[in-house]
């Protein structure tokens, strides 16, 4: 009874908060909606039992790219910010196009079967996870260093502005 | 009981509200805020299915992380380029970024 209680309460959460971020009309409205969302889905993957991700979502989503989006529109930021997220004329495609993809996947969830393993989830994840990373996807792990330098890298020189050469 | 159909559909669910806010908005912005709930909820798939499909083995744990990982370089390339158009053309609604055309 319990988990089918916290589920609905952050389900609830979750989608109320991603709506009134979608449909605000205040950006910064939005981004503190958005956190909102955030720190519902690390609810989420607690009832998973992921707690090492649950804590990663809050401190790189919650902590760093809300952050982050409140600096995106503080720095472009022009007129009016009652009025600063408004809707462009492709709304109603906008709703068809989603309510449709909703319906096409919620009846191919429904319609799916599922194998469901008998398998526990391990006492703690983190263990396992510094294991798979610092073996079997070590590689990948290396390249995700390697995206985030040049992310970094990039949008420096993006922000800042390149010198032109002459 | 809850199951593995009840954590999809709520991560289609946060996914079309995604592609709502991203087909619709005007802001360039709130654009790349949708991006994020879409790939927030890709990671509630990835970890829902590793729960309940093979639990013992983590990879998609793993998958997430890496998804994140990419999420956070996105978006700040993302707001580099939104930052940097701006100060060239004093807008950021992604209707008037058309200059990329032939």
């Amino acid at each position: 009874m319990m988990p089918t209680i916290v589920f609905g309460v952050l389900s609830v959460i979750i989608i109320g908060f991603a709506l009134a971020m979608v449909l605000s009309k205040n950006l910064v409205h939005s981004a503190i909606f958005m956190a909102a969302t955030f720190v519902g889905v690390a609810g989420i993957y607690l009832t998973l039992s992921a707690g090492f991700l649950a804590a990663v979502q809050i401190l790189i989503y919650v902590g760093a790219i809300s952050i982050l989006m409140v600096f995106g529109v503080m720095l472009t930021r022009r007129g009016d910010i009652s009025a600063s997220n408004l809707f462009n004329k492709r709304i109603i495609s906008g709703v068809v196009v989603s309510a449709a993809l909703f319906i096409i996947l919620g009846r191919l969830i429904l319609t799916s079967e599922w194998f469901p393993s008998s398998f526990s989830v391990p006492e703690s994840t983190v263990g396992p996870i510094a294991d798979l990373m610092m073996n079997a996807y070590v590689i990948p792990f290396e390249t995700a260093a390697l995206i985030l330098l040049a992310a970094m890298v990039g949008a420096i020189i993006l922000a800042k502005g390149a010198r032109r050469t002459r | 009981m809850i199951t593995l159909e009840y954590y999809l559909i709520l991560a289609a669910a946060l996914f079309c509200i995604g592609l709502f806010g991203a087909v619709a908005k005007k802001n360039a912005v709130a654009v790349l805020m949708s991006i994020e709930l879409m790939l927030n909820s890709v990671n509630i798939n990835l970890v829902a299915f590793n729960r309940f499909l093979a639990p013992s083995q983590l990879v998609g744990h793993v998958f997430a992380i890496f998804v994140i990982v990419v999420a956070a370089a996105e978006v700040a390339v993302g707001l580099a380029i939104v930052i940097s158009i701006y100060r060239d053309r004093f807008s950021t609604e992604v209707d008037n970024l058309d200059w990329l055309k032939w």
